[in-house]
């Protein structure tokens, strides 16, 4: 059975009172410890640094040629924290509140509660190491608002806040590697975790420049591996995200937690054909500024500009007028869907929606900046030249990329935009210290399923990761630690490590003998169309269960027929591809078996036989108020377990945003 | 469109390499330069052939992964663009394209047109940072800071490491990605007590890494993909220059 290990108390006194009667480890033993991060993304570096400033000894693994090239850097809009600097009614509560709802009640409150109170460490913590987030002329930080909330709590850095956060975690892990407090290992990709009686103890790691295996020891192991939405081929993620790390210690006995919450971003720049490799996003934050829409009119082929005013249907305004274009992402997903599917698509494919800047271009910005500048009854010729500047400061490096891409200019014209693949809420299950269910083993960030249930609000996975790494994860390794500072560190030739690695070379091995004709990344794209139209946006009983075998067939011939070049023992891509790539046959398997198993929609997951008269996610608390923990009994064999899911604070209503 | 590639093909560090000629054919404008080295790469794995390896990672311009020299320049033709974001409408058909990897002394080719970075980490390691624990900092707002200079600030820091600068500079210098990052530390209060040692001790890690000096070209300039401005280096040298000066200033 899973203990979430919850402190009793009161919700707003948990956390307070674990800190206060957590075990610690004095600083002499701290040194004799041994901690294994891998990962060094937002969660993964903040960890490492972290646990490294307390004096442990940290070994820390990445599988890009620098751990500042994690994806976190890629995040855009900003992060959110509970200042309440706006003087608009935050709070802690109401961002815990904010992301219990927009999480569609799936989530764990005392968890979720945490990461509201850190939240605003981590705003002070990234100034005072120099993140350069945007400020106002009186010098004080600035914030914006993003979808599914009604205060303004984001901090940001232009469109480049998870660069500039996961720089400054980079730089103090960097001061950790010079210090010798943690050690850098580039270009290594986990292979396996080596338990040694039901304790984590160690990785084995592939070195990605010559091939070889190599066996590290760690009294414990941190995973922040990141999220798996490369499953579906075309997603926002970077081409190396991957679920292997997070599925080789599923294999190892960690339970798998809501695989099949996937969060579809609304803003993304569309498909343009079949050699896509990956689809990029355009922040959330442009839906504060920028204006959602369709013609009136089905299958209207006119240009965006041509179409007047009173042939637009801004839908997401019509349809909510409370959150109007920031609605959360999961409801703006569908709608998009809902529209196009209804034949009132743009573009050449039909499967894209406008994103409009015009309208807050001149009537907020052009207007604002016009007033300051005492230009009276400007023309609008005046107003779009002042309001342009203000956009391409907010926004400049999103509006260009946007340009580079499409080569359309959406300062003169509306952006184009369709859903696409950009998060998961699901991961490794973990407890209240955010251990798996081995012992041992850590898991932070978007790798575990902790915080945001069924759907993750906007500016919320740069919090989840530096709460995780920075302020969560000192003190319940800590705890855990304190039981293990007799254990000497194991050497690498104990028989469990050998044992291991062997297994992980038998496969390298099984995967270059098959010699087939068919590529790693033909496998990857069928697996990929398979998940986006059976368990993409809308999923339902009978669709479920042909992906399921589908996917079965895809991974045998998988297994049969590809084809990977080169040999093992050098640099070789393709193989590292491969290896991920069989590891998402197996995941797409369980993601379409859960999706399957919870008959109710919540949050991005829609099951189209669970929905309102007018087409809204339609829970099912009585029956499916729980996380699924899911447990490898064998080859692709899994039991469900339960972790009931009980609401002391809150009391979970239908989700509304009308 | 049809292109003919030529490729720097290098089986490893200790290897020598050579160019090799490649064909591609029914490249459409829409693609980014590196789909149709994904293209190029499944049609020499069809064909039983060794495909191209390259770095690359978030593919949007931002993760400083993506490094090939184009036609004699780092990124290719585009101004303010990684290699990930160029796409192919900068090509026509027919044309040939020479494709390197970075070439400097202090980055070492690892494979085709994979080089070896970790020195940047190392120059980072030696002082790009602010000493400050995680815990208990002081609320964000208690000290404000000028909004033109947290702009440059943030302008500095946008630099993605890539190392395009040291690539186009004929001294393989690596000032514009130091003076990047010491002008965003020292353009805030929070980076002010450390800034003596940390142009100094930088710049020393430069020089043991083999990069070269600063002759003033600006190549460093014209081809950074995120317009980092060379203004940063003459900030740099105002703050080394300082820093030298300073009598009470340890051992360098």
């Amino acid at each position: 059975m899973l203990d979430s290990k919850i402190p009793a108390g009161k919700l707003e006194e948990k956390w307070t009172d674990y800190k206060g009667h957590c075990k610690l480890v004095n600083p002499a033993n701290k040194r004799k410890l041994e901690v294994i991060v891998v990962g060094t993304g937002l969660a993964g570096a903040s960890a490492a640094a972290s646990l490294g400033e307390q004096g442990y000894q940290v070994k820390a693994f990445c599988f890009q040629d620098s751990p500042r090239r994690a994806h976190s850097i890629a995040a855009q809009g900003g992060i959110n924290a509970a200042k309440n600097y706006q003087n608009d009614g935050d709070s802690v509560f109401r961002l815990f509140y904010d992301t219990i709802k927009g999480g569609d009640y799936r989530s764990r409150e005392s968890n979720v509660h945490r990461l509201a109170e850190v939240s605003v460490n981590i705003i002070d913590q990234c100034v005072a190491q120099g993140v350069p987030f945007a400020r106002e002329y009186g010098g004080l930080l600035n914030n914006r608002s993003f979808g599914g909330v009604q205060v303004k709590r984001t901090f940001y850095a232009a469109g480049q806040t998870g660069q500039q956060l996961l720089i400054g975690a980079y730089q103090a892990l960097e001061r950790q590697v010079a210090l010798g407090n943690v050690k850098m290992y580039n270009r290594h990709e986990m292979q396996d975790v080596v338990v040694i009686d039901g304790k984590a103890r160690g990785i084995i790691t592939r070195n990605l420049i010559n091939g070889q295996l190599e066996r590290f020891f760690g009294h414990a192991v941190v995973l922040a591996t990141g999220g798996y939405g490369n499953v579906f081929y075309l997603s926002t993620n970077a081409m190396g995200s991957n679920v292997t790390a997070a599925w080789r210690a599923h294999k190892k006995g960690a339970h798998f937690a809501n695989p099949c919450f996937t969060q579809i971003h609304p803003t993304c720049i569309p498909v343009s054909g079949d050699h896509q490799s990956k689809l990029t996003l355009m922040s959330e934050s442009l839906r504060n500024d920028g204006r959602i829409w369709v013609p009136k009119k089905q299958n209207d082929t006119r240009k965006a500009n041509e179409i007047p005013e009173e042939e637009r249907d801004y839908y997401l305004e019509r349809r909510y007028p409370a959150f109007g274009n920031l609605v959360p992402r999961d409801v703006a997903s569908r709608a998009a869907k809902e529209r196009c599917d209804a034949g009132y698509g743009v573009g050449t494919t039909k499967q894209a929606v406008y994103l409009d800047f015009k309208y807050n271009l001149i009537n907020k910005y052009g207007k604002a900046e016009a007033n300051k500048q005492g230009i009276q009854n400007p023309d609008m010729e005046t107003l779009i030249r002042l309001g342009k500047e203000v956009v391409k400061e907010e926004y400049g490096n999103l509006f260009d990329m946007y340009e580079k891409i499409t080569g359309e200019n959406p300062y003169e014209v509306p952006m184009r935009i369709y859903p696409a693949v950009h998060y998961t809420m699901g991961g490794l299950w973990v407890d209240y210290d955010l251990m798996t269910s081995v012992q041992g083993l850590f898991c932070l960030g978007e790798a575990n399923y902790s915080d945001h249930g069924a759907n993750r609000l906007g500016a919320s996975a740069l919090m989840q990761g530096l709460a995780d790494g920075y302020f969560v994860i000192p003190y319940t390794m800590g705890n855990y630690l304190a039981g293990e500072i007799g254990v000497k560190p194991i050497p690498t030739t104990d028989r469990a490590f050998v044992e291991v690695e062997t297994k992980a070379n038998e496969r390298i091995n099984r995967l270059m003998n098959i010699q087939g004709t068919q590529t790693v990344e033909s496998f990857h794209k069928r697996l990929g169309k398979i998940m986006w139209e059976k368990c993409g946006m809308a999923r339902n009983e009978q669709g479920l269960k042909e992906a399921i075998e589908e996917i079965k067939d895809l991974r045998a011939d998988f297994w049969k027929n590809v084809r990977i070049p080169g040999s093992i023992y050098e640099m070789n891509p393709e193989l590292d591809k491969a290896s991920r790539v069989a590891d998402f046959l197996e995941l797409g398997e369980l993601m379409c078996r859960d999706a399957l198993e919870r008959n109710e929609s919540c949050g991005g997951h829609f099951r189209e036989e669970s929905q309102t008269p007018d087409g809204e996610a339609l829970r099912n608390d009585d029956q499916y108020m729980y996380v699924s923990a899911w447990k490898l009994n064998g080859e692709n064999s899994w039991e469900l377990e339960k972790e009931p899911l009980n609401y002391e604070l809150i009391k979970p209503t239908q989700r509304n945003y009308k | 469109m049809n292109l003919t590639l030529k490729v720097w093909k290098q089986k490893n560090a200790e290897s020598g390499g050579k160019f090799e000629t490649y064909k591609v054919s029914n490249i459409s404008s829409e693609m980014s330069f590196l789909e149709m080295f994904d293209v190029l790469n499944e049609q020499l794995i069809r064909e039983g052939k060794e495909p191209i390896a390259f770095d690359h990672d978030c593919r949007e311009g931002i993760c400083g992964m993506c490094s090939m020299y184009i036609n004699g320049r780092p990124h290719g033709p585009w101004h303010g663009t990684t290699t990930c974001q160029l796409h192919m409408r900068a090509f026509k058909d027919g044309d040939t394209i020479v494709v390197e990897p970075w070439r400097a002394k202090a980055f070492p080719v690892v494979k085709d047109l994979i080089v070896d970075r970790s020195a940047f980490d190392r120059i980072i390691q030696a002082g790009g940072y602010i000493s400050v624990n995680t815990g208990n900092a002081q609320d964000g707002n208690a000290i404000p800071i000028p909004k033109e200079n947290a702009d440059k600030a943030f302008a500095a820091a946008a630099c993605i490491g890539c190392g395009a600068c040291v690539a186009a500079c004929k001294n393989s210098s690596a000032l514009l990605f130091l003076s990047a990052k010491v002008s965003h530390l020292a353009l805030l209060p929070q980076g002010e007590a450390e800034k003596k040692d940390r142009a100094l001790n930088m710049i020393a890690q430069m020089d043991r890494e083999g990069f070269g000096s600063c002759t003033n070209t600006g190549a460093c300039e014209a081809v950074c993909p995120k317009e980092i401005e060379i203004t940063n280096i003459a900030r740099l040298n105002g703050e080394y220059l300082g820093a030298g000066l300073a009598s009470d200033t340890r051992k360098h």
